[in-house]
Parts: C-alpha cells; structure tokens; sequence
C-alpha cells in the first residue's frame, strides 16, 4: 500500500509538473507535448491507484502466455508487436513523401509537409523499427547466450515503455514542427533528456545482466550489442548539447557553430548508420543465422578481428558527409581513408555470416527465413562496397547531394536492416507465442519477393536518378556555361520518383502481408499448406541455468 | 588439437556453447585479410600524397600540394581563361553594338542564358514564361520598355528594389471605396472590352479615362516609359478574369524585382539582357514614341499572341 502511494504521488507530481507547463509555456508544440507527458502520468495514476493492471489486460488480448515462463520475455513481445507497428507506420510514411517528390500536390501545409514527414519517416524506420528491434532481439538475445534472466525486469519495462514515449514526442513534434534541424538527431532537448534517462537505464540492464550470465565467455552477438549501445549513448550525448532557450518552450541553440557543428553532426550521424544500423544488427545476425541455420559460426578468429577492426574504423570516417565542404582538407582525407579501410571489416560480418550457411545451403531453397537472411546479408555486402567507393572524393563529386546517397542508404536500409529485422521477427513469434509455427511459411515467400523486386526498383531508379542528376550539374556547353539549370534535373528525374514510390509500395505491401502472418500466428491460427522447411524449436532446452549451487569453493 | 572437427566442412570447433551455437576455428580468408593490408596501405599513400596530419598550426600539405581550394581556384581560373577573350569584347561593347556581330551576340546570348538558368528561374520560370505575378519575358509586351537598353536598365536597377537610387517604381493607388460596386463592375467591364473580352461600357470607358488613362494610354495600350501596363491584349501579370480585374483595382498588387547592379558583373547583366531580348519580343528601336507605341501595340491587339 505505502508503495502505492508513494507511486501515486509520483505521478502527480509529473502530472502537476507538466500541467504548469503547460499553462506557462508561450509554445503550442512544447504545450502539446507536455499535454503527452501529463496523459501518460494520468493513465499511470489510474492504472496505479485501482491497482488494475493494464498490461496484463494488454497482454491477453494479444494472447500472450501468461506469467514470467522460464526467460523474461514480456518485454519482447511487447517489442516485437512495437517493431510491426513501427515498421508499418514508417514504411508508409516512406511511401507517402515519395509520393511526394513525384506529385507535389500531396503536400499538405503544414502539417503533411516533407520538410516534416521526413523526418518522420526516417525516425520512425530507424529509430523505431530499427530500435524496438534492437531492443526486443538484445533482450532475447542477451538472456539466452547468458541463460539468465534479465536483470532489472522493472527497468527493463521502463526502457521498453520509455523509448515508446520518446518515439511519440520524437513523431509528434515533427508534424509539430518542433525540431533541432540536425538529421536524424531531430528532437528538442527534452526529448533528447528523456532519451538520454531511458538509454542509461537500457546499458544497465544489459550490461547488469551479462554480468549475471552462467556461461563462461560473453557471446560475440552481446559485443556487438555493447558497442552499438555504449557508442549511441556517447554520440547522442555530444551532438545534442545544446542550450534551451526557456525551460518553458522547446527551441533550444546546439553548442557548436559553423562547420564544427557539421563535423559534430556528421560524426554522429555516420555512427548512428555505423554503430546503430551495422553493429546492432550485426549482432542480430550473429544470433539469428547460426540459430536459423543450425549451423556453428564460420570463423571465431574473424568475429574477433573484425568487430574491433569496425569498431575502430567507423568513428572516424564521418568526414566523408563533408566532402567538398568548409571542412579542412585534412579531416576530409581522414574521412576517406578511413572509410576505404572500413570495407573489409565490414565484410568480415557478412562473410560470417553467409559461410556459416556452410553444410546447410540447402536451407535456402527449403527454408523461406533463411533465404531472408541470406538476402540482408547479400545487401549488407553490397551497401558496405557501395559507402567506401562513394567516400572516395573522385566518387563522391559525382554523388554527393544525389539521389544516389539515398539508393545507397535504403539498398541497405531495406536491404539489410529492413530483411533482417523481418526474419528474426519470423523467428522470434512462435517462439515467443509458444506456436507450434508461424501461421503461413508461404507467406514469407510472398514477402521476400514482393520486398525484393521492390528494393530493386528503389535502388536501381535512385542510382540512375542520382547518376543522371550528378551529370546533369556538371554539365558544361562548348561555350564554357552550365547546360542546366536545377529545375531541369529536377524534371529530368520526375519518371525516376515514380519507380521508387512504386517500389517502396512494393516493400510495404510484403511487410503488411507480414504483419497479418504475425497478427493470425499471435492469435494461434496455422493456415492450411503444403509444409515448407523450418528449424525445429526445442522447446525443453530454451531456459537459464540453474544458479550454480557451489559458488563457494569447496573446503 | 583434440577439439572435435565438423563434418561437412572438416573444420575443428572452438569449443564454446552458447544456446546451441558453437562456433568454428576457421583461419582468417587470405583475400579478406589481403585486401584488408591493401587498404590500408593505400591510405598510408594517400595520407602522404594528399593534406592529412593535422599539425599544431596547419595540417601537412602532402607531396603533390593539392588542396580543395586550389582546385577550385584552377578550375575557374582556365574557365575564365576561356571565356576572357569574349568577356573583354561584350564589355568594350554598347548593347546597341551587340546586334552588329553575330558571334558575339550569341556568346552573349549563350552566356545570359546561362547566368538565366542560375539567377533568374526562380520568379521567371525555366523558360522564362513567367506564372501569376511574374513576368513572361517570351513575349512581346513589355511593361517596362523591351529594347536591349531598356532590359539591361531593369536588370541594373530592378523593379521597387529598395536601396536603389535609380530603381524603377510607380504605385498604383487603391480605388477600394473610391467606387461603388456598380461602378467597379462598369470599369472592369470597359478594361475587359479593351481585349476583346467584353461589350463596351460607356459608364465605364468614361471613368477609365478620368482615373486610369494617364498610366494605361487612353486605349490601355500601356505606357512603358511609366511602367504603365498595357490592359489591351490577351497578356495579364495578375489574371484576366472579371474577378481579377476587380481585384487589382480594389487592392493593387506590385511586383519586385532586385537590382542586380554589384550583384552580378556589368557584362553578365549585358548578356542577360542580350538572351532576355533574344527570347521573341524584343523591340528594336530606342525607346518608342507615344505615337508609334500606339500604332505597335494596335497591332498586337489584331495578333495577341504576337
């Protein structure tokens, strides 16, 4: 009782906090979003005071399996409805500013503009998908190659729900226009705060249970997870400092100017790419494929050697962004040469991961999940060829500011992110769900080619696109004056905007086939269908080990 | 080597277990870690060739001395190398001169097309054809004068561009409550008659003449020594329906355009006049006469495209 109502008070204290907010602050968009923040503190104060537990109310609508069973997983599946969700809002905002750039009309002022739904979609696929994937698979991953249980339950809840609440005030404050104008750093520095608490309280979980763990070593797949959440900790910090104008409004000025503050920026954002996008789903991989496959990974020595060599290189090849820039040439060069030295470290992964199929290549023609990965990792080798080439300033003075840039970040973003996150989630429902096995494995089929043929469009319309416009600004007549001017690229490439919105409607129409495969497995549905290959579960063997009885040595 | 070796690829085991995933003592690839060296060792040439290692005052410059700046400053440098020769011509040149050469004025033209496409696309459109407001240079009524020497006056000077001495200006009044509704409707109907696009009004063409022909010419012919519009042909800056018509004379709208004078070179701004000029409708002569602007512009009536 005395918790509760130590809880209670809490509660009102946000609550009181954000409704003085509300009434002092000038600004509508900080008013809307304290109005956020004082909804979710009156929800809380009502789930708290009847002593009613809405999550548990939550959980047997999605049909979740009662109680803690063996590993902690409620948080998971928490996150894997969060990662579906996401992913489709993300995908279809993707889809709607392509339309966009193809069909100006679409834009509706203000608040269905692109300047704010692109970052709207790039949050949502990254920053939500991406990371409630992250999220979801690290804490799966975490207690099963540790076989422990998660330690901190309670903080690990607060980090899921947490970072729901960041991606709601991150969303709403773009249609808002509430926004620091840093890409993919977008957020005001309350959010950025917020974000800041929850992301301490996801390391301590994670590394408080390795900790915990009753295995020997820590797992290659939990390296990759440490960095990928220790750096994101250290860049977000940085690239956000900056200085609120009042406490009572959202506007705030970074602290950095000028080209520091792009250096800074660029910094941030390649690692956002490189420890966000590469070494958390690299770490992803290195669960997954080996599980899916049944096979041992190909090379312990090459997991070694090329997760510090990764490590190492990514940091510092975020010049790149600024070829061609006020920024000194020297960290231009540092930029680029380490970009080129990046290559076969990132290689390494995708090599462990596709010869790790070694003895079971079979499994890509019986095994739909399989053939995903394999797919994620064909495009992680392709785009991780592409960053390089196009880090080198010969390359990137055709490239930069094209339509190539953007082929180049969704080959891997549908690509790799995109196909791996949909295989785990593949794998991880029944699972989770205790289903004998997903509703449909021919649906993945359907999935895999629709998403494939779509990012075929989408890549190859953006490399003839960003081609096509690099040439066209370059281009001088005989007479020594330009040929064309901006409007007549931008014409030039109106056909180019049309293929990549139909192939981005392509990729999400295969994930809303997924989305109702993972909806009917959830609700315990298996479609009738002639039996495809999948790797069986041993249901028995998935939970911790026992605390070791003799942890004091024997006398 | 007493750890067990997998079957189908005859590999030994580490010997560690995670969740059923063991893992493989495979050597490094040789051509992963090959063309690893080979990487980095064309970063050490390049960090030796190109500005790389930052030093308490400056970088080091590298052995071949390039730098982004000094590329760019040698890339102009032989652009304007290139073009000195005819740079030096158009500006030792009178724009009425220009028309004697034909080479020349179509460097000129080549030239301002080129300067077009970067200054002034974002009001005038890619081909110059204007939209609501803005000009369409394409044809042949011009509201401030369309001979070169006129064209290259606005250019230089602008349109009501503060800060310019000798910018062109002029203000239409605002005849909002100056006229009731039925009077505003007898109005509009003459200015719409004066194209074609109405019966006359009798009520109307007198208070034309009373408050609008002083700036328009008494036919609407338009008087481009004023920067008054010409009203009597199918060529409209703010639209050319009634409601239109109406809306301009109730709450005038006024177009700005900059001067480009210290903005852009004196012989850029001759060769946009020269391409503006080029365009269809450029005029000939000095400036007209009222008399012979009048007889020009009868003509247009007859032919409104022009």
């Amino acid at each position: 009782m005395e918790t509760v109502v130590k809880r209670l008070g809490v509660w009102a204290l946000v609550l009181l906090a954000s409704i003085a907010a509300i009434a002092l602050t000038p600004d509508a968009g900080f008013a809307i979003h304290m109005g956020i923040v004082a909804l979710v503190a009156v929800i809380l104060i009502f789930a708290t005071a009847s002593s009613y537990d809405p999550l548990a109310k939550a959980q047997s609508i999605f049909n979740m399996p009662p109680g803690p069973s063996r590993y902690d997983d409620d948080v998971i599946r928490w996150g894997v409805i969060a990662t579906m969700f996401w992913g489709i809002a993300g995908l279809l905002a993707g889809v709607f500013i392509a339309a966009q750039l193809a069909f100006p009309q679409l834009n509706f002022e203000p608040w269905l503009n692109f300047g704010r739904l692109r970052p709207l979609h790039t949050s949502a696929v990254i920053f939500a998908f991406g990371g409630n994937a992250l999220l979801a698979t690290s804490f799966y991953v975490v207690q099963r190659t540790c076989r422990t249980t998660l330690a901190l339950p309670g903080t690990a809840r607060f980090v899921f729900w947490g970072y729901q609440l960041f991606i709601v005030l991150a969303a709403t404050g773009y249609l808002l226009g509430i926004s620091q104008g840093k890409e993919y750093a977008e957020p005001e520095w309350y959010v950025d705060l917020w974000l800041t608490v929850v992301w301490l309280a996801y390391l301590a979980v994670f590394v408080a249970t390795i900790l915990n763990r009753r295995e020997p070593h820590i797992y290659v797949a939990n390296w990759f997870y440490l960095a990928f959440i220790i750096t994101v900790a250290m860049l977000h910090v940085v690239n956000n400092l900056a200085l609120p104008v009042s406490l009572l409004g959202a506007k705030s000025y970074s602290a950095f100017a000028g080209v520091q503050d792009a250096l800074t920026q660029w910094w941030y954002g390649h690692n956002a790419v490189g420890f966000f996008l590469t070494a958390g789903f690299l770490a992803m991989m290195y669960y997954f494929v080996p599980k899916q496959a049944g096979r041992p990974v190909y090379s312990y020595r090459l997991s070694i050697i090329h997760f510090w060599s990764l490590i190492f290189l990514y940091i510092w090849a975020g010049p790149h962004h600024l070829h061609y820039t006020a920024l000194p040439d020297w960290a231009q060069t540092l930029g680029m040469v380490f970009s080129v030295m990046l290559w076969m470290p990132s290689w390494g992964g995708m090599i462990n991961g596709l010869m790790t199929l070694n003895g079971a290549w079979d499994k890509v023609r019986t095994d739909p999940i399989i053939r995903m990965m394999v797919l994620a990792l064909a495009f992680y080798g392709m785009s991780t060829f592409e960053g390089p080439m196009l880090s080198i300033k010969a390359v990137n003075s055709l490239s930069h500011y094209t339509d190539w840039t953007i082929g180049h970040v969704h080959s891997g973003a549908l690509g790799w992110n995109g196909m791996i996150t949909f295989a785990c989630v593949y794998y991880l429902t029944p699972r989770l769900w205790n289903r004998e096995r997903l509703y449909s494995l021919r649906m993945i089929n359907w999935h895999f080619w629709l998403a494939t043929l779509g990012i075929v469009f989408y890549a190859a319309s953006m490399w003839v696109a960003g081609i096509t416009q690099g040439l066209m600004w370059r281009e001088y007549g005989a007479d020594g004056y330009l040929v064309n001017s901006f409007v007549d690229t931008v014409a030039a490439l109106h056909p180019m905007y049309i293929l990549r919105a139909v192939g981005g409607l392509m990729y999400l129409a295969g994930a809303g086939i997924m989305a109702f495969n993972i909806w009917m497995t959830i609700a315990g549905k298996v479609r009738a269908e002639a039996p495809m290959g999948e790797t069986a579960h041993d249901e028995a063997a998935d939970r911790p080990l026992p605390i070791p009885a003799a942890a004091q040595p024997a006398e | 080597m007493t750890n067990r070796i997998d079957e189908p690829t005859g590999t030994e085991f580490v010997g560690h277990e995670w969740d059923g995933i063991e893992e493989l003592n495979t050597p490094l690839p040789r051509w992963w870690l090959y063309t690893f060296y080979a990487t980095i060792v064309f970063a050490i040439g390049y960090m030796v060739l190109y500005p790389a290692w930052p030093m308490i005052y400056r970088a080091t410059a590298g052995t071949l001395g390039w730098s982004s700046r000094g590329d760019l400053a040698r890339e102009m440098k032989a652009a304007d190398a290139a073009r000195a020769g005819m740079v030096a011509k158009i500006a030792a040149t009178p724009i009425e001169g220009l028309a004697a050469d034909p080479a020349l004025m179509q460097a000129a033209v080549a030239g301002g097309a080129a300067a077009f496409k970067v200054n002034c696309v974002q009001c005038h459109g890619a081909g110059a054809a204007g939209s609501p407001g803005y000009p369409n240079l394409n044809d042949d009524d011009w509201i401030w004068g369309g001979t070169l020497t006129e064209i290259e006056y606005t250019l230089t000077h602008g349109i009501r561009w503060e800060g310019a001495d000798q910018t062109r200006a002029n203000f239409m009044p605002s005849f909002d409550g100056a006229m009731d509704k039925a009077q505003l409707g007898a109005l509009t109907a003459h200015v719409l008659s004066l194209s074609g696009k109405g019966k006359p009004n009798a009520a109307g063409a007198q208070m034309f003449a009373d408050n609008c022909a002083a700036c328009h010419g008494a036919g609407g012919e338009g008087l481009p020594a004023m920067g008054g519009p010409a009203l009597n042909d199918a060529i409209w800056l703010f639209g050319g329906t009634a409601a239109d018509v109406k809306k301009q004379i109730l709450k005038p709208r006024h177009g700005v355009m900059p001067a480009w004078q210290g903005r852009l070179d004196p012989v850029t701004i001759k060769m946009l006049a020269a391409y503006v000029h080029s365009r269809g409708g450029g005029q000939d002569a000095a400036p007209a006469a009222p008399a012979t602007q009048s007889a020009a512009t009868s003509a247009q009536k007859a032919n409104p495209d022009g």
